[in-house]
């Protein structure tokens, strides 16, 4: 597990208890592209299977993950794919 | 604190068009996969927007994101409400809902 990927795994377990959480790091696929460094760890995808975000709207549940996640997004991670799902709505896409 | 007169402008841009997309480049030319894929959506089913362009002036770009509370480029907006980013548009598009949105805000779009 990759530094960046594994401290924002960290801070999403510990402030929502996710039944599922995967974490995925696209950066090869935007090398070159603005944002990106050698280094990789700029792009992301994250899915994330919370109660917590059972009976919130889209744009809720995403400003919950962005506040979370706002020092990684600040400083180093250019682009954030996330697909948040309470656990009843999860199933394959 | 979002600049006053940066404030003024985008309400501005929200209030007088039913819909609009910050984004990365043009609606013609995107300049980043994630605002292209919204002016995909947005295209293929057939609605006017306006594209505002961030990369033109980065006081939008930053007062975009503090106006939205929203730390990422794109952002759609309609009929002066907060949409979402790529993740939400393209959702919403999938599983019916951008249709019911923009049926019940009387914005023009193409059945499909």
């Amino acid at each position: 597990m990759t530094t960046i990927a594994a401290r924002m795994r960290a801070k999403l377990e510990a402030a929502l208890a996710p039944t599922r959480l995967e974490v995925r790091d696209d950066s090869h696929l935007h090398a070159g592209h603005s944002g990106a460094r050698p280094e990789g760890e700029t792009h992301f995808s994250v899915t994330i299977v919370a109660a917590a975000f059972a009976g919130q709207g889209r744009v809720a549940r995403q400003r919950r993950v962005n506040e979370i996640l706002a020092e990684e997004l600040r400083t180093r991670v250019h682009a954030l794919q996330l697909r948040t799902l309470a656990p009843d709505e999860d199933r394959a896409p | 604190m979002t600049d006053t007169s940066v404030a003024d402008r985008i309400k501005d841009d929200i209030s007088t068009n039913d819909v609009v997309l910050f984004m990365k480049g043009t609606p013609v030319f995107p300049m980043c996969g994630f605002s292209a894929a919204v002016v995909q959506v947005l295209s293929h089913m057939g609605v006017k927007f306006k594209g505002v362009n961030v990369l033109d002036d980065p006081s939008i770009r930053q007062g975009i994101k503090e106006f939205s509370d929203w730390p990422t480029i794109p952002q759609l907006y309609v009929k002066g409400e907060f949409i979402g980013g790529c993740d939400i548009v393209r959702e919403m598009y999938q599983s019916g809902e951008l249709q019911d949105l923009f049926q019940n805000h009387g914005v023009a779009f193409k059945a499909e």
